[in-house]
């Protein structure tokens, strides 16, 4: 990057208002330090107490979900907070496998059609059913992450390789 | 059998289960996977259901859990219900803030699921 973009990239996480943003190998220490961070930042805004929980609450889903799912050979992944107006907003990125894009794009489809009594009992339909992973995940994520927005949740999948498309997801909180 | 203590770190809960029948899971329950955290909780479930005290009383105060916990926290719930199922006295209290509506919301969840006696307790902090 030349010097110059310095102060580009300044104004512009300025302009978009980033409380943090993040792209690179997630790992599990990686992910107890952006947990702090985002905490320790979130404890000095004047929001209420209910919303600053409820992003924390989205966040952790969405970075295990990356540290789970960022499925190219390195675990690398994207993730930016920032305040629009009154809303907190997370957007995620990363590769993830074709096949499974398929599966996932039906999932938050039916998700996205549900209103909040129907999201309430896809939970806890998946909860009582479900079995976890191997890596100890349960199938719930997407659904907690739009019971705890109270939003659709906004993605798209672009296709890379025959192998990979790269997932981009926004929550609004 | 030995008491159960652990002591929370950024991504568990601290842990207190009594042979004596007081049982309190409290703070955060995150980790990115929780199985071999809850593994240890229902083995000494296990053991200690086969000796209980009179009366069980499970006091769950916790700030966060992720989804991934949320299933382990089930499978927890369900063989205390079936320690109730014995006949012995068995209580889960979920406590929540009284500004926590989506805490009171989880513990809704899982009372809806159960059939054990589970009190939702509104206190003002945990």
């Amino acid at each position: 990057m030349e010097l110059d973009k310095v102060f580009q990239l300044f104004k512009f996480m300025e302009q978009e208002n980033i409380l943090l943003s993040f792209k690179g190998v997630v790992t599990s220490d990686l992910l107890t330090s952006v947990l702090q961070i985002v905490e320790s930042k979130l404890n000095y805004m004047e929001e209420e107490k209910r919303i600053k929980k409820r992003v924390f609450h989205v966040l952790i889903e969405c970075i295990q979900n990356l540290y789970h799912h960022a499925e190219d050979t390195e675990n690398i992944a994207m993730l930016v907070i920032s305040k629009e107006k009154s809303n907190f907003i997370i957007k995620t990125g990363n590769y993830i496998d074709v096949e499974r894009s398929k599966s996932l794009s039906l999932k938050l489809d039916k998700i996205n059609k549900l209103d909040k009594d129907g999201l309430k009992q896809f939970y806890l339909e998946s909860l009582s059913d479900g079995n976890l992973s191997q890596k100890g995940t349960a199938g719930l994520g997407f659904i907690d992450i739009a019971r705890k927005s109270g939003n659709k949740l906004n993605y798209e999948f672009i296709p890379m390789n025959e192998k990979y498309h790269f997932f981009s997801l926004e929550i609004k909180i | 059998m030995n008491n159960l203590t652990l002591e929370g770190s950024a991504k568990t809960p601290t842990i207190s289960f009594d042979t004596n029948g007081k049982l309190e899971l409290k703070g955060r329950s995150i980790p990115e996977n929780s199985v071999e955290f809850y593994k240890q909780l229902n083995d000494w479930i296990d053991a200690y259901s086969n000796v209980p005290a009179t009366s069980t009383i499970v006091d769950v105060k916790l700030e966060y859990f992720n989804t991934s916990s949320s299933k382990c926290i089930l499978d927890l719930f369900k063989k205390l219900e079936l320690l109730h199922r014995t006949g012995r006295e068995t209580v889960i209290n979920w406590y929540y803030e009284s500004d926590d509506e989506d805490m009171q919301e989880a513990g809704l969840d899982y009372k809806a699921i159960l059939t054990i006696p589970f009190e939702l307790v509104e206190v003002e902090e945990i």
